[in-house]
């Protein structure tokens, strides 16, 4: 097994190495030749790729951090703490992204800090700004202890640990805050976001299907993590993760029916435009497809079955805030926009940089509990469990938490 | 007072004088594109049917751009105009999109831009006098006032030659009101105008998010807040028990398999 993988490893390196170097590239010709020589945007289309993709998506793909410590550190719910690390990692990535995302978008890069001293609270880019701020720093403070463990720090371990609570508290009212203010974000365009997306209820919607997504990001990220480094999560909690995927799928699905519904936008879907493609493609990709898949208990309970809906799930996810930044506008703004290849060149170049960065983590801090060499990577439910030896049949009965 | 300008699309000839005289005021450069508002165009006059209609900042009564900044540059004053502040602004270009009519504009071709749009002239203002574009415009096409004495001006007009105007001024409730006010002679939509515009502003949309978040973070920190405590107290309590269970199992006292079960319950901690 080990064999194969080398020379397909060289391979995705010099893949990667090539990344990098456009990614400079691009990097230098945005801030020093500014956004018209790099980008396709417009004053008709002034938000592109990097606001749709590495600003939208970036913020949603973090979603699985603040709710699963909220599960662990609050609720007491033990049996989600061996995904706390990697979720946490993902989240903290997922903002790095954000933040080199903004970096690029913004005009005036070097005044990214201005919202911290010149305020004005009506604005949710205001708000968004400073969770984004907070939460990063929140996301920081929640993963410093698994590097601490690695250079045996104690003292730090033990002060972030005293206020582990009140971090999580705050970290999940600010991640609440903003994956539903970036919904709010397009409630001030209800004229010109296509009816099939904008509703009032747009930051309860960006909200639940984070959420869905940040799950869903988990499994995806131990499915690659086993491939490539024989470390992974325990099925039976991915599994239940499913369930809960399965479960908030159902609930966005239905609101998103009845939202439909209640403001009379059921019959665009079949008028035939291009949104209504789009808007159909989102939602069979992205919502019916997965749910179709996790309602069935053979797939649900296997890792390649989960693997598959996970993916569904948050790639219908990067299409809704892709339709919702972009798609969703282009009628109504009167122009075309398709993402200059520089565009894809920085997005391409932040997401391997965000995979390179959680393949180092993976490797050299304890973010998956380690795998027992012998136990070769079957689809078995018995894998060494750190943190409780229950056989998987006691599922049910969790020992810890009620 | 808020001031404005009436803007009379029946009487307007396309002569142009208003963009001429808003590039000199501004000193819009020339070298760019020239079809639309754009970074050397804060007006424009299209010919739309049998009409010439002017193109520029509606100076919103509520503006949905500087509701949106983050920074505050764009700023609603109180003589009218929505002026920005270019040395706050960050470029998230939030204001560009959130405009109903698309009016800012960006300089995309420079490393270091701005956002650029007409500004109500308002140096000019604040001096008492008139807009660049008002002062050039041969016909009285475009008049520049109060805000209300324009708004009654047009009443006027419509009442007082009935057949030549529509019974609509453009500007008095879209969005809230603009202190632009525009007649026409058909019905709006058909010389470009948007037909699709809330009557409240929209700003009041994002607000009405926005303003519950303190309630939210408040209640929402005090109830997880003591979620937690309720929770960890039990954890505490459970602790106790299992040590009072241990105690009482060293002195014999209790029935041991089913201590045991008990014990195994919370090994895993
Ligand atoms: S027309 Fe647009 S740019 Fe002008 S004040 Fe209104 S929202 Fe702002
Ligand atoms: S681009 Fe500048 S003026 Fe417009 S909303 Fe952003 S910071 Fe404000
Ligand atoms: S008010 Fe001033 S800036 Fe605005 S269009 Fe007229 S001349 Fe130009």
């Amino acid at each position: 097994m080990n064999r194969k993988w080398i020379p397909k490893i060289t391979f995705w390196r010099l893949v990667f190495a090539a990344i990098m170097v456009m990614g400079l590239y691009v990097t230098y010709i945005r801030l020093f030749k500014g956004l018209g020589a790099s980008t396709a945007l417009s004053d008709k289309v002034p938000w592109g790729l990097w606001v749709g993709f590495d600003v939208l998506c970036g913020v949603g793909l973090a979603a699985g951090g603040f709710t699963i410590t909220l599960i662990v550190h609050v609720f007491n719910i033990k049996k989600y703490k061996p995904i706390l690390p990697s979720t946490v990692l993902s989240a903290f990535l997922g903002y790095l992204l954000v933040n080199a995302g903004l970096i690029l978008d913004i005009g005036r890069p070097y005044r990214i800090w201005h919202p911290l001293i010149m305020w004005n609270p009506h604005s949710v880019m205001f708000e968004v700004a400073w969770c984004v701020m907070m939460y990063t720093t929140v996301l920081s403070l929640e993963f410093s202890p698994i590097i601490f463990e690695r250079l045996k720090w104690k003292k730090p371990i033990k002060i972030v640990k005293t206020i582990t609570i009140p971090l999580v508290i705050m970290g999940f009212i600010l991640s609440t805050l903003h994956q539903s203010s970036l919904g709010t974000v397009f409630l001030i365009v209800p004229g010109r976001l296509h009816p099939l997306w904008y509703t009032p209820i747009l930051p309860l919607m960006f909200f639940i299907s984070a959420i869905a997504t940040g799950f869903s990001m988990v499994i995806f990220e131990s499915y690659l993590s086993r491939r490539a480094f024989n470390k992974r999560l325990e099925l039976d909690i991915l599994a239940s993760i499913g369930r809960v995927v399965l479960v908030i799928l159902a609930v966005y699905f239905v609101l998103k029916t009845k939202d439909l519904y209640n403001r009379g936008a059921l019959k665009l879907l079949l008028d035939g435009s291009h949104e209504s493609k789009m808007f159909m493609l989102e939602m069979g990709f992205g919502v019916v497809a997965p749910l179709a898949l996790l309602s069935v208990r053979r797939i649900r309970e296997s890792q390649g079955g989960l693997f598959v809906a996970s993916v569904m799930v948050v790639m219908g996810f990067v299409m809704n805030r892709l339709n919702v930044s972009i798609t969703g506008m282009m009628r109504s703004s009167g122009a075309n926009y398709f993402p200059s290849w520089m565009e894809i060149g920085a997005t391409m170049f932040l997401v391997a940089a965000g995979f390179a960065l959680f393949a180092a983590a993976v490797k050299y801090l304890r973010v998956f509990p380690e795998e027992k060499p012998a136990a070769e990577p079957a689809e078995t439910l018995e894998l060494l469990v750190p943190q409780r030896r229950t056989p998987h049949n006691a599922g049910m009965a969790a020992p810890v938490g009620e | 007072m808020q001031k404005g300008m009436l803007i009379d699309t029946t009487m307007c000839i396309g002569c142009l004088s208003c963009e001429e005289a808003c590039r000199e005021k501004n000193n819009l450069p020339e070298d760019c594109d020239q079809t639309d508002l754009s970074e050397c165009k804060f007006t424009k006059v299209f010919q739309r049917g049998d009409y010439y209609v002017r193109k520029m900042c509606m100076h919103c009564i509520e503006p949905a751009c500087a509701s949106v900044c983050p920074v505050g540059a764009l700023k609603k004053l109180e003589e009218g105009p929505v002026v920005y502040d270019e040395n706050k602004c960050i470029g998230c270009r939030y204001c560009m999109q959130a405009c109903p009519f698309q009016v800012p504009t960006y300089e995309w071709s420079k490393a270091l831009p701005r956002v650029r749009k007409c500004w109500f002239c308002y140096d000019r203002v604040l001096a008492g006098g008139m807009p660049a574009c008002a002062e050039a415009c041969p016909t009285g096409a475009t008049t520049f006032g109060e805000r209300g004495a324009l708004l009654l001006e047009a009443r006027k007009r419509i009442a007082d030659t009935p057949g030549q105007y529509q019974a609509h001024i453009f500007g008095e409730h879209e969005v809230g009101g603009t202190s632009m006010l525009f007649l026409a002679a058909v019905p709006f939509e058909q010389i470009g105008f948007k037909s699709n515009l809330i009557q409240k502003p929209l700003p009041l949309l994002t607000w009405s998010v926005l303003s519950k978040i303190p309630d939210f973070v408040l209640v929402g920190g005090t109830l997880l807040g003591g979620v937690a405590w309720i929770i960890n107290r039990r954890m505490v309590l459970e602790d106790e028990r299992i040590n009072e269970a241990q105690k009482r199992a060293q002195e014999g006292t209790d029935d041991s398999s089913s201590l045991k079960r008990f014990l195994d319950r919370f090994k895993k901690n």
